[in-house]
């Protein structure tokens, strides 16, 4: 089998065992949506607070919701020895880390999806210039997801787990966090060629994210 | 079970002190006031020595960190020692943003201000508490290591990401000018030489510091694992056949 | 506040927090070494 083949392999897995489970569907979204609700009651939703700085609640609420697909993505790894099943079963530890960032991604790019409609609609904001949108909102997923994963895994197996991801993983994607809201201010408010360096820098972030996490998920499975 | 010998460690420390005594009295009395910023000034004779332990004590995490995960120079005394390095930079850091921000208040008006400096400053203390509570979950002595050291280098080099991004960012809002930070370029004679005399002093004493904490961390590492063969021993003898290794973070749920 | 306030308060803390850590650090130094000759 080639990498390609192995990610497909690990990702299928999964999102198949997320189709019978459905926690992203049953517990994910909605946290995501209840975030953006509770921004609501916090800030005032009658003076146009909600809408200068809906794109910022929007990635903050993606992190939070990171943090719990990150939980589950490594949770299902800890039933039935499944770590060991994936240890032994001669697939590129890379492979795995793809494949697991890659199921955490689209989990989260269906959240993102959700999100904007419910910021278009709750916040009144109009989701002009798509083209640097979707750019920088791809670059910052893939960073989020490999980050996400990368900690998952270092983490997996520690009985402290569901504290430490939060705490390690928060600061080190903050500038992701900065990027994809400037990135968003511009398409949406601002200039929208204003946001290409943005996604730039989201961009090299997503490279470094990915090359490290293709590093290290081997050695650290190996500890977990 | 330390860096240096003991003579050394101990003569080190009584020039550390030697040196921040001296520090104090130029700092507090020796030096002029600042023509702009008055005695607030004093402030900066900490502050920035402060910052700069902070960053020398992460490098040395890092490269430590490093050392630890190549395997030619694989040795638990890099691990020891980027734990015992990590945590003197958390408490330098602290240290500085607090400085920073006593300094702040007379001369900017604020206890805060989010320019590029200040808020990377911030970002780099939660990085390395969260590596400080990754040490502190007990593990096996190699798989710690492995763990701390793999956290240690993303957080190195997601500094400079950082404060890049944040720089930018506070750039575009050209707020730069209000919150001029550079006061470093006016600096000459006396308050000069005491700002690098401070330099001096800290460094100094980081290096004592760092040598009393990697004895700690050392002393402590030996104590768990004496500990742990101990429990063993007992669970052995206790029961008769071997019960499941101690080490074991976590029974896998069926 | 006057700015030397801030200076007092300033140099107090960093003195008190710096002697503190090396009081705690040779205070858990101690107790380990005394807990390494028992064992």
């Amino acid at each position: 089998m080639n990498l390609a083949q192995e990610v497909g392999l690990v990702a299928g897995k999964d999102l198949r065992i997320e189709r019978r489970a459905r926690v992203t569907l049953q517990q994910i979204l909605p946290f995501g949506a209840i975030v953006l609700l509770l921004f609501a009651f916090a800030l005032d939703p009658d003076r146009g607070v909600l809408q200068r700085v809906a794109p910022g609640l929007f990635w903050v609420a993606v992190l939070l919701a990171l943090l719990l697909a990150v939980g589950r993505a490594f949770t299902i790894e800890t039933e039935n020895n499944a770590r060991d099943g994936l240890r032994l079963s001669g697939l590129d530890p890379a492979a795995i880390f793809l494949g697991k960032a890659a199921a955490i991604g689209l989990q989260l790019v269906l959240l993102e999806a959700l999100l904007a409609v419910g910021v278009v609609l709750l916040f009144d904001v109009s989701l002009s210039s798509i083209g640097p949108l979707v750019l920088a909102t791809v670059a910052a997923t893939v960073g989020l997801a490999a980050t996400g994963t990368l900690y998952g895994v270092l983490a997996v197996g520690l009985r402290m787990r569901e504290t430490l991801v939060p705490v390690l993983l928060l600061p080190v994607v903050s500038p992701v966090l900065l990027g994809a809201t400037r990135a968003w201010e511009a398409a949406i408010d601002g200039v929208p060629s204003d946001a290409w360096p943005w996604v730039g820098v989201l961009s090299v972030f997503a490279v470094l994210a990915v090359g490290a996490g293709m590093l290290a998920f081997g050695p650290l499975l190996e500890e977990a | 079970m330390t860096l240096l010998k003991p003579a050394v460690r101990r003569a080190l420390g009584w020039a550390a002190l030697g040196a921040l005594v001296v520090l104090a009295m130029f700092g507090l009395w020796g030096a002029p006031p600042d023509e702009v910023q008055g005695d607030a000034q004093r402030l900066m004779y900490l502050h920035v020595p402060a910052a700069w332990v902070a960053y020398l004590a992460f490098g040395v995490t890092a490269v430590c960190s490093a050392l630890w995960l190549w395997p030619r120079t694989r040795s638990m005394v890099w691990d020891r020692i980027a734990g015992a390095s990590a945590e003197l930079g958390v408490l330098f850091t602290a240290l500085t943003l607090l400085l920073g921000s006593l300094w702040g208040r007379p001369v900017w008006g604020v206890w805060w201000a989010w320019d590029a400096r200040l808020v990377t400053t911030a970002v780099l203390l939660f990085l390395y508490l969260g590596y400080l509570a990754l040490r502190r979950v007990p593990a096996a002595p190699e798989a710690k290591a492995k763990r701390c050291a793999i956290a240690a280098l993303i957080a190195f080099v997601d500094v400079p990401i950082v404060h890049f991004s944040v720089t930018w960012w506070r750039t575009l809002h050209q707020e730069a000018t209000v919150f001029d930070p550079e006061l470093k370029a006016n600096i000459h004679g006396v308050m000069a030489f005491t700002l690098w005399w401070g330099v001096l002093a800290f460094t100094l004493l980081f290096v004592y510091l760092l040598d009393r904490r990697y004895r700690l961390e050392a002393l402590e590492e030996d104590l768990d694992e004496r500990e742990l063969e101990q429990a063993i021993a007992e669970r052995v003898a206790g029961a008769g056949t071997p019960g499941p290794a101690a080490d074991k973070e976590e029974v896998p749920v069926g | 506040m006057t700015d030397v306030g801030y200076v007092v308060a300033g140099w107090s803390i960093t003195a008190a927090v710096l002697a503190g850590y090396w009081w705690w650090l040779r205070r858990r130094t101690r107790h380990a070494e005394r807990l390494d000759r028992d064992t």
